[in-house]
């Protein structure tokens, strides 16, 4: 595939893939309301991967699809503003939803059930994609599907295409969902913790396939594992029962963290030369997000919080050009 | 060494001067898999292929490999939920089963096992108090002993017993479910626990309070640990000695520190480099293995391993390496011909 060819033209005003601000989601329902995205406000850059990373809850998933609009219209409020490109995602007409899907922003899940069907061949499912897309011929569609199957390493792609799902390996099924987001080329892929119920083995081969594939390409890249972000993000943004505590480039993010948030992640993430030390964990449990308190989500687990803690949300702090906390105790640059 | 039967001494890197407290020989479980239009069994999945180890008194093993590699079936092996095919295990010098043994239900009281899932192994009409209670009150013990047993079990493990005996399992959190869970392993006071990926539905900032607990648990009550896990870093740091399986067979057993720092086996060397960096700026750039682990149902012919092992040569297709100690560590074993003097892999050391 031609890099020429490959991506959409896409950019928002002032040249991001992506931009959004100030997105909030709220579940309502008659017995209580679920405050899972609270003011979250980032931008992608072409050819950039930013790496979500927040523990189960914190409102990864309900972020990703408010951006892509698959949340439950009914139960979800969304307000702030999305825009992919040039497309205003939340205000688009619900019949324009289809062509920006697929062509302009795609998705990828951990489970890839989510994405294939069961009932047809992986081959039929990516063609059809494309012929509905881009008005091309049949013959054209197979042939491109077996472009993909090879550009995502699937060893004999003509035999496996004819595979129905369920007659996939694990990380053979994984590729297949990557090869039906991309078969329309979006300019940007949303990836659910697309390796987190993959072995160690398997998730390493199919995270170093996306950074191949990534270079033409923005990427949202969401994961509960410190480890996996560091393999994959260029930019870090650490996420907090509803907002984004931290941002920043990965090994900064990494080696010095600024939120204590960020902080009891890592040192609480076991890795090899811990061994005979004991585990500096966080304490307690995170927040029930059926309440939004006017504080910081943090304070009741943070080792450091101040009576200011609890008074108000904290505002970002520019730490560094490039680095934001929203925390008191981060001095601005 | 307690009286009983004992088996024979086979090569399975018994701690040096340990009490050996569990002994498992050439275990084995094969899975029918039924197919055809009458249904009938046309395979077996080779889940557990005649493994043998033993555990001390007092040690952590880890168990590590694959998903698929046989670590459940293991654990429920050695719980007896499941009939083994053949192979034994002594418990404490006792073979569990046999009628000159230990019985199963007497081995059960002493062995227990917590489950991946914290949610479906709770009785979700029982308040965790009465959960917790409820073995030891099956086993004997009167109601209000069994229950002032359960609320200092649950305040051993970090719930504060007022607050939380009354609480139903949805009324708590993944991380507080598990710690119930441990609770009620412990309430028969057995001498060993199973952990069957105990702590991997946790969020990292939760399975590090867990992992805490456990190893003060450890200390406390005198434990001897089986630790089944796939995430590495987790065995590595709490295990004493680690055991390598693929396609249901060992590959690789010994000290922990020998595993992490000198693994010998193709297979463990992949696995342990699969783990992410934690630094970006050294990222892996090649992946160690590629393809998924093959199907246990007709696994490769000679060392399992052949079809992924990037050092395999034509030896390793038609033997069945052996599992044997390697150098001079007879604690540190491993199962490849790479690493066997004479066996006619190119690479194998000398015969000394
Ligand atoms: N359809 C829904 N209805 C009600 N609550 C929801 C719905 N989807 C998600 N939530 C809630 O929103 C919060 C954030 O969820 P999610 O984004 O899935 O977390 P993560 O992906 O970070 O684990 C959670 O409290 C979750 O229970
Ligand atoms: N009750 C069962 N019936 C048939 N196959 C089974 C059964 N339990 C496990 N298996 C198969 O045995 C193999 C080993 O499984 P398991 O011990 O659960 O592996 P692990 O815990 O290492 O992931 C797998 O191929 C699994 O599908
Ligand atoms: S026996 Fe051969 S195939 Fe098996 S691990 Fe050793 S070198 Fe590789
Ligand atoms: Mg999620
Ligand atoms: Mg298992």
């Amino acid at each position: 595939m031609e890099a020429a060819e490959s991506t959409q033209t896409l950019a928002t005003g002032d040249g991001d893939l992506v931009r959004v601000s100030d997105l909030r989601v709220r579940f309502v329902t008659k017995e209580t309301t679920v405050y899972a995205v609270n003011g979250v406000d980032f931008s992608l850059a072409p050819g950039e991967v930013l790496g979500i990373l927040g523990e189960s809850g914190s409102g990864k998933t309900v972020t990703l699809r408010a951006l892509i609009r698959l949340l439950p219209e009914d139960r979800a409020q969304v307000s702030g503003r999305v825009l992919v490109g040039d497309n205003d995602m939340l205000r688009l007409p619900k019949g324009d939803l289809q062509s920006v899907r697929g062509r302009t922003i795609a998705m990828i899940f951990q489970e890839p059930m989510t994405a294939l069907d069961p009932v047809y061949t992986v081959g039929y499912q990516i063609a059809e994609t494309i012929v509905r897309h881009e008005s091309c011929s049949w013959r054209e569609a197979e042939a491109r599907a077996l472009d993909l199957f090879e550009q995502v390493q699937v060893p004999s792609p003509k035999q496996r295409l004819k595979s129905y799902p369920h007659e996939l390996s694990g990380g053979l099924r994984q590729r297949a969902m990557i090869a039906l987001a991309l078969s329309c080329r979006p300019g940007v892929l949303l990836a659910d913790e697309p390796t987190t119920a993959l072995d160690a083995t398997v998730q390493i081969q199919i995270l170093l396939l996306l950074r191949e594939l990534q270079k033409e390409m923005g990427v949202i890249f969401v994961t509960h594992d410190m480890g996996v972000a560091g393999e994959i993000a260029d930019r870090l943004a650490i996420m907090y029962a509803g907002r984004l505590v931290e941002t920043g480039p990965v090994t900064q993010v990494m080696r010095e963290p600024l939120h204590p948030y960020t902080k009891g992640l890592l040192s609480s993430t076991v890795h090899g030369s811990m061994r005979g030390q004991r585990l500096q964990t966080i304490e307690g449990s995170p927040p029930n997000l059926e309440e939004l308190p006017d504080a910081c989500s943090f304070a009741p687990r943070c080792p450091h919080v101040r009576e200011a803690c609890r008074e108000a949300v904290p505002e970002p702090v520019q730490a560094a050009p490039e680095r934001m906390a929203r925390c008191i105790l981060v001095n601005p640059a | 060494m307690t009286d009983g039967p004992t088996p024979d001494a086979v090569a399975t890197a018994a701690p040096q001067g340990a009490e050996r407290f569990l002994e498992v020989r050439g275990l084995k479980k094969y899975f029918p898999v039924k197919g055809g239009v009458l249904n009938r069994t046309i395979a077996h999945v080779q889940a557990v292929d005649d493994i043998s180890f033993d555990v001390a008194k007092g040690e952590t093993l880890g168990i590590v490999g694959e998903s698929g590699c046989g670590k459940s079936t293991t654990a429920r092996l050695l719980m007896r939920l499941i009939e083994p095919d053949s192979g034994t295990v002594h418990f404490d010098g006792r073979v569990i089963g046999a009628s000159n043994g230990i019985p199963v239900r007497e081995m059960r009281r002493q062995m227990q096992m917590v489950f991946q899932d914290s949610y479906s192994s709770l009785n979700a009409r029982l308040p965790v108090e009465a959960t917790v209670a409820f073995g030891p009150i099956v086993h004997g013990v009167s109601r209000p002993e069994a229950r002032e047993r359960a609320r200092r079990l649950l305040y051993d493990v970090g719930l504060d017993a007022s607050r939380f005996m009354k609480r139903y399992p949805h009324e708590l959190s993944g991380g507080q479910r598990q710690r119930v869970n441990v609770a009620r392993a412990l309430a028969l006071q057995p001498r060993v626990l199973i952990l069957d990926e105990a702590v991997s539905a946790l969020d990292k900032s939760v399975e590090a309070q867990v992992l805490n607990l456990l190893l003060d648990l450890k200390k406390e009550y005198d434990l001897t640990y089986v630790f089944i896990s796939h995430d590495l870093n987790v065995v590595q740091y709490v295990s004493d000695r680690v055991l390598v399986m693929y396609l249901g067979q060992v590959v690789e057993i010994g000290p922990v520190d020998e595993i992490y720092a000198n693994p010998r086996h193709p297979y463990t060397r992949a696995l342990l480099s699969s783990r992410p960096s934690m630094d970006p700026e050294r990222r892996i750039t090649e992946p160690p293995l590629s393809g998924d682990p093959p199907n246990p149902i007709n696994p490769p012919s000679g060392c399992r391993f052949h079809t992924r092992c990037a050092f395999a040569n034509e030896v390793c297709a038609r033997v069945t390496p052996v599992l044997s100690t390697f150098g001079d560590d007879a604690r540190h074993e491993v199962a490849c011909h790479m690493m066997s003097p004479g066996s006619g892999h190119p690479d194998a050391p000398a015969r000394a």
